[in-house]
């Protein structure tokens, strides 16, 4: 029937009709789905009674209160004391003068921040430079055994944390590293290792080898073209993998919470940690995950291309 | 420096292979190995010496809260503790609730979403980008904000909940209920992955060549009969992958539930990580908790061996 009629189009095209229905329920999908994450960003730029009324407010005037509360740490102190201060400095003084308690101090927020940082591009930068190097010589020589080997790279990152942590703690305990960025960038390296090998084994598969026999013939050695024609091209794709390796350190949580406590404590497990007065302090929770979604989100936009192959481990390209 | 190379190549054609080879620099055999030696070397310091203490533990009283206590050697004991603990089959039937729904709940939304966005309309890639976005985010930050949206009276959840059924949003509790509980973090991991099988899903579709459907157009295959003869059986390959995978993952579940429902209430929602948890770094029964971990390795194993031949089975498509 459709074949008849459409003589324009492909037979297979679908029709204005489905493609309508399709985009109303995909763009339906989309929306309902980013509710969750609008709620708490929104949720950051309320006051706490605010974020914790009911019903739920919807719309509220926004304060600075639950970022200034993510900063700071604050003390109770009387009327007489907080008059004696003179005029408030800055705005996040005078949203915590309103309820009666003066700034004591920074809060650990912005140190577990720079953890996150330090630890994510320590792990990535190691665990892409390892990974090339080895991408590159599953790629392109005949090493024996090397499907067992891939497997066995693999295999490593499918392991539960928990389990694996077991080991480790004891292990870390043993030569210092409990608690050390250190000791996180060789773990999550290792973690992320087995994912740039493949990924990055997938994109120098891409590059043909003509590139780099041309290179030799013109006297080029193997480490020369390797370093001048072999990696200028895996370019995208080494930008691609470390992106990936640097969103799963930034993630992670299990290894995190068990393995740091203090000094090398990242993000994650301290988020979850931040009370206010009573409870949860909601508009810091939300100003805290805030700041720590929005690189990832970003990423998530520039790394759409090549998701697929980050999901996939390089199997499925496109 | 093109002649010094040149006069390298010459001297390397005239010399025998192997000292040409040797003048060239170094052999490729050689640069394969000092290539993937540190790979190998990193990965058997994290990861199998650490897997072979954890065999060696398995088979031993050792405490971690107590490393003078001398070691004694147990056998089997903790192994036939643990086939034989309620705790256990109660946490692995946990595990299975929770993997079983998710993957259906995920495979069901991604499939339909997948198919739909196939249809090409105007705008799809901008659209498809914006779902992907929960997957990208850290479990655990989900799971904590997760918490908030479930709250009884104060969350968003129970209250659109409520709007839509008429339900006071302070007569149930996702995360303080028995019957809840393990459907809150099905809720919570099926928002977060279904994107994760749609993109896999979405491949699989464009997958399949046209002339496929044009031929079964000439033969006026029905839509209904094209897509269970067709489109199905074509893009199963990749619905297979997207679920070993998610299957993997969920089996292994920790973080996200751990800040959702740490567990609860009671045990409802304690799945197998959790329990390895409470017991190696709560109850310090290190011994006990390495055997789990090794039962644990050996399930993902087997599990690992058939995603990577499902992995190889696509890659040839």
């Amino acid at each position: 029937m459709s074949g008849a009629v459409t003589t324009a189009h492909s037979v297979v095209e679908p029709s204005a009709t489905s493609r309508r229905i399709a985009a109303f329920l995909v763009i339906l999908y989309a929306v309902v789905t980013m509710v969750p994450l609008a709620w708490i960003f929104a949720t950051a730029w309320k006051t706490p009674p605010d974020s914790i009324s009911y019903p739920p407010k919807v719309v509220f005037d926004p304060s600075l209160e639950g970022y200034c509360n993510l900063f700071t740490t604050r003390t109770r102190q009387t009327d007489e004391y907080i008059e004696a201060l003179g005029p408030p400095q800055g705005a996040c003084d005078e949203v915590t003068r309103k309820r009666e308690m003066v700034i004591a101090g920074p809060s650990n927020y912005l140190p577990r921040f720079v953890n996150s940082l330090i630890i994510a591009f320590g792990s990535t930068f190691l665990a892409v430079s390892l990974g090339v190097f080895s991408a590159y010589a599953f790629s392109r020589f005949k090493i024996p055994l090397a499907d067992d080997l891939l497997f066995f790279i693999l295999s490593t990152r499918m392991m539960p944390p928990i389990a694996v942590a077991i080991p480790i703690y004891l292990m870390y305990r043993e030569i210092g590293l409990s608690d050390s960025a250190l000791g996180m960038i060789l773990l999550y390296t290792a973690v992320n290792v087995s994912l740039a090998v493949w990924l990055l084994k997938g994109f120098i598969d891409e590059i043909p080898r003509e590139y780099e026999e041309a290179a030799m013939i013109d006297g080029y050695t193997r480490l020369q073209a390797f370093f001048k024609v072999v990696l200028p091209q895996a370019a995208t794709g080494i930008a691609a993998t470390a992106i990936f390796c640097l969103i799963f350190a930034w993630n992670e949580y299990a290894f995190a919470v068990l393995l740091t406590s203090g000094e090398a404590q990242t993000a994650p497990p301290f988020i979850p940690t931040i009370i206010g007065e009573g409870g949860m302090d909601w508009p810091a929770v939300g100003a805290g995950t805030t700041l720590f979604l929005i690189p990832i989100v970003v990423f998530t936009v520039l790394l759409r291309k090549h998701l697929l192959r980050g999901i996939t481990f390089g199997a499925v390209r496109k | 420096m093109p002649d010094v190379n040149a006069i390298a190549n010459r001297v390397a054609a005239a010399t025998p292979p192997s000292l040409g080879r040797a003048v060239r620099g170094l052999s490729d055999r050689s640069i394969a190995w000092l290539f993937v030696a540190p790979t190998i070397i990193l990965l058997l310091a994290i990861n199998i010496f650490p897997l072979i203490w954890t065999i060696y533990l398995s088979f031993t009283n050792y405490a971690s809260n107590r490393p003078n206590r001398a070691v004694v050697n147990v056998g089997l004991k903790w192994y036939q503790d643990i086939l034989g603990s309620p705790e256990v089959w109660a946490a692995m039937q946990a595990t299975a609730h929770f993997v079983f729904w998710t993957i259906f709940f995920q495979t069901l939304i991604g499939f339909t979403l997948a198919y739909l966005i196939d249809r090409k309309f105007r705008g799809h890639a901008f659209w498809t980008t914006i779902i992907l976005i929960p997957m990208m985010l850290s479990p655990a930050v989900v799971g904590n904000f997760w918490k908030f949206l479930f709250q009884p009276q104060i969350g968003l959840f129970n209250y659109i909940v409520s709007f839509f059924t008429g339900i006071p949003p302070s007569s149930f509790e996702m995360l303080g209920s028995v019957t809840l509980a393990p459907w809150a973090i099905v809720i919570v991991d099926t928002w977060m992955w279904t994107p994760y099988v749609m993109l896999i899903c979405l491949a699989g579709l464009r997958s399949i060549p046209d002339y496929i459907y044009e031929a079964a157009e000439v033969d006026r295959a029905s839509k209904w009969r094209q897509f269970w003869s067709i489109t199905l059986p074509m893009a199963l390959p990749f619905i297979m992958l997207a679920v070993l995978f998610r299957g993997i993952e969920n089996f292994k579940m920790f973080d996200m539930v751990v800040l959702l429902t740490g567990g609860g209430p009671g045990s409802t929602t304690e799945l197998a990580s959790i329990t390895l948890k409470r017991q190696a770094f709560e109850a310090y029964r290190t011994g006990y908790s390495s055997a789990f971990a090794i039962i644990l390795f050996v399930v993902i194993f087997g599990l690992a061996n058939i995603y990577v031949k499902a992995l190889n089975r696509v890659k040839q498509r």
